[in-house]
Parts: structure tokens; sequence; C-alpha cells
């Protein structure tokens, strides 16, 4: 019951175009069967304030989260999450969010962890969606609940412990967060709160690729040859390469595994999602300050 | 409910958060932060006289003075994409004008964990509101040291 893919040439140099659809193609499907569209935002009132006609809100604290283990929520916990937004297991889910997509892509790679086939980022997410003046409802969006299988998560293959980073040296790490977290000056991104890590700096070896170079002014991801220069020519990445990226507490490094994965074809892409909040919290493993990646510790 | 002791402002907007559902407490929150007070002219005029919040995830910058016959005011700013903390702060500036500086300093810094939103809004965003508290007295503390 998949929804039309979107063809917009705009996505046609992407490995896995299927995984982004335009806001002009949003507004033309709205209300199609088979779709549902997400709204996943950093802030938790945001979506109350006027959200995409049709749009459920997914919010990444309350409800991806587990409460109590620092965790997602298991299999049963997802299909009562998403069920309960009457979304089924093959309907067609775009996720949208502030934050230029953010929360959107932590949302999609959450959604991957549990195996669901199609779901797709809204490329330019909430910015470009209001700058064009589309349209927006605070009417509570009603859609009845549906039965979602219970599927277990499978973290094997797209998201990475801090065990796996320790054995994962020797391949490329990629650090997305600001270049003052990446040299150690400060613990979170500038204009955030510091919090929750008690050393600052970066994980050996990691190249320092802030998610933001991926992103055009207008908030869409940037043309593949733009992309390629940044991670193939500029970080090193090559073909059959297996990354692990990491940023503070896992959503921005989200939105660059999205941008390796679907963008650019990288197969053997992680998100280590315990990040810089574990890492640099974490007794006796290794960190490098300065601007250099610096050299991996001798096994 | 073991509640505290909270000047009557404070204390009117705690019960009616906690009258109602969790899904009715976070459009409440949502009513807050519409109703944010604005700036005064004489600070809306110089932004640099208020102080960024860092707890917060999202730019809010609040001052809080004290008058001439020792009552404290709190103005607060936010950008309107970041509703929850425009709610935070107009809880504060609502709920804590016009105390005295003795009343003002009795409020817990912890009091935002009061209002039933632990679970709506979850404990790391609510400690944002904290930090506002935390800023708040200090700046009452800076204003009566420098008066």
């Amino acid at each position: 019951m998949s929804v039309a893919r979107d063809d917009s040439p705009a996505f046609a140099g992407y490995a896995h175009p299927e995984r982004l659809v335009s806001t002009e193609w949003l507004a033309e499907h709205l209300g199609d069967e088979g779709l549902v569209v997400v709204e996943s935002d950093e802030d938790v009132l945001l979506y109350e304030t006027g959200h995409i006609p049709g749009a459920v809100k997914v919010d990444w604290h309350t409800e991806l989260n587990d409460p109590v283990t620092r965790d997602y929520v298991d299999g049963a916990g997802f299909a009562a999450l998403v069920g309960g937004k009457g979304i089924s297991r093959d309907s067609t889910v775009v996720i949208y969010g502030d934050k230029t997509n953010w929360w959107a892509a932590y949302a999609l790679w959450v959604f991957t962890l549990f195996g669901h086939e199609d779901v797709r980022l809204l490329d330019g997410g909430r910015a470009k969606w209001e700058a064009e003046g589309r349209e927006y409802t605070t009417e509570p969006t009603v859609r009845e609940a549906v039965d979602y299988p219970v599927v277990e998560r499978d973290d094997s293959a797209v998201r990475a412990f801090k065990e796996d980073v320790l054995a994962h040296f020797g391949n490329p790490l990629i650090d997305v967060r600001s270049p003052e977290e990446y040299s150690g000056e400060r613990t979170t991104a500038p204009a955030y709160p510091e919090e929750s890590a008690l050393r600052a700096g970066h994980i050996p070896t990691a190249q320092s690729v802030p998610w933001g170079k991926a992103v055009a002014e207008n908030g869409t991801f940037k043309p593949v040859g733009e992309l390629d220069a940044i991670y193939r020519d500029g970080a090193g990445l090559a073909e059959g390469d297996d990354v692990i990226a990491y940023c503070r507490i896992g959503e921005r490094s989200s939105h660059t595994w999205f941008v390796l994965t679907h963008l650019l074809g990288f197969e053997g892409v992680r998100n280590y999602d315990g990040s810089w909040t574990e890492w640099g919290s974490a007794v006796r493993v290794p960190i490098v300050t300065g601007t250099e990646p610096g050299e991996a510790p001798v096994k | 409910m073991s509640a505290t002791e909270l000047p009557p402002a404070l204390a009117e907007i705690r019960d009616d958060f906690l009258a109602i559902t969790k899904q009715e407490r976070l459009q409440l929150l949502l009513e807050f932060s519409r109703d944010l007070p604005a700036l005064p002219e004489r600070l809306a005029d110089h932004p640099e006289l208020l102080e960024r919040v860092e707890e917060c995830q999202s730019p809010v910058f609040i001052i809080t003075e004290v008058d001439e016959a020792g009552h404290v005011h709190l103005h607060a700013t936010a950008p309107q994409e970041a509703p929850t903390t425009r709610g935070f702060a107009s809880i504060l500036a609502q709920g804590l004008d016009g105390l005295t500086i003795d009343a003002f300093f009795a409020v817990p810094d912890d009091f935002p964990f009061e209002l039933g939103l632990t679970e709506a809004v979850s404990p790391l965003r609510l400690r944002g509101m904290v930090g506002m508290i935390g800023r708040a007295k200090r700046q009452v503390r800076a204003a009566i040291a420098a008066p």
C-alpha cells in the first residue's frame, strides 16, 4: 500500500531518492491512502502551535525513549506507540520537524531500528514548509488506532554502542558536533546547555564534519556532488567503509547517518547514540583534545 | 499532596495545572506561551540588558529587577518557535511578578516539578525552567548588592 515516491529531479543523484519527499510533493499527497505524516520536534509544544494537516506527533523524549533505562522503547512499546497513532506496518511514513529535521531524522532512525520499511524525510523540514506559507492547523489529528505488529528492535545494523566504538578503531569515525565541542572547548553545542559530560574533546581518529555541512541555506540537503566533496574527498570515506557517527546524544548524528546511508549509499553506517554524553563521562576511554583527529589507541 | 508554600499567584497556577489531565496541561502551557508578557519598551530597545539562560535549549533571555518599593519583576523573551520555553518563562513572569524580595527567595528552585508536567514534558526539559529560577535569583542578589 506504499505511496508513490517523489520523482523530483532534485533527488535524482541520491543513492536512495525514495527516502525524501519535497514540500510540493507532500502538499499534493496529503490525505493519500496509506500515508501518515509525523512531526517530531525538539520543542514538545511546537506541534500544538500548528502542524501540517493530518500530521501526528511523535516526541523523542517522552515517547521514543524508555522512561527508565537509557534506551529506546522495546518492540511492544513501539507497536503500542505507533499503532496508537494509526500507523500500520505497511504505512508510508513521512517525518518532518524543527531544527533542520534533527529530531525527524532521529525518529526516522528509530523507525529503522524496528525495520519499518517505508519511512521518509520531508526535505527542508518544518522551516521550509513554513517559509513557503503552506497550510498549518491546530486541529487535533484524529486517526483510528491500528494493530502494529510487535517487532523486536534490531540494534545490530544501524546502532553502535560504546563497546562497538572501542572495537571500531582503525575504521572511520565521524564527529558531527560543532568545532568547539570537537576540540574540547565545550561539551555541548554553542547556545546549548552544558550538561552531562565530565570530559571534553573527541573520540580518537574521529574526523570533524559538523552535521550542518550537509544542509543548504534553505534547509534542504545539498546535491550529491557537494556531499561527495564533503564526506568522500574531505573526510576520506570510501566505498565499503564501516562508519560510526556520533554527536552529543545521537540526534545530530542521526541526521548525518541519514545523509551517509540514504543519500550517499554507504551500507555500513551506524549511529552511536550514547555519543558524547556517554563517552565524555565513561571511565578510561581514550579522548583527544584539540583540532586534530589524533591516533588510535594501541589495542 | 504535600504542596510547598508558594506565593498566591504561583500557587494558583500550580493548582490550575494539577486540576486537569496530562494532555490538557500541555494546552495550558501553550496558553501561557502565548501570554508571555512583551518586554517593556525600555528593555525591548536594550536586549543587551537581558541575560541568556544557558540551561534552556532554546534561546531565552531574562532580566529580573527590583523596583523602588522592593518588589520583584521578571521579564523574559523567547522565540515563537520555542513555545515550551516561552511557556516556562511566562509562568515565572506572571507567577513571580510583584513579590517582595523575601517571598521571591522563598520560592523553591525545583518548584517546576510540582506543576504535574514531568511526564508530559520530561524532566530534562523542566530543568530548563529550574535554571531560569536560579538565574533570576542570582540577578536579584546582584541587584540588591549593587543598587
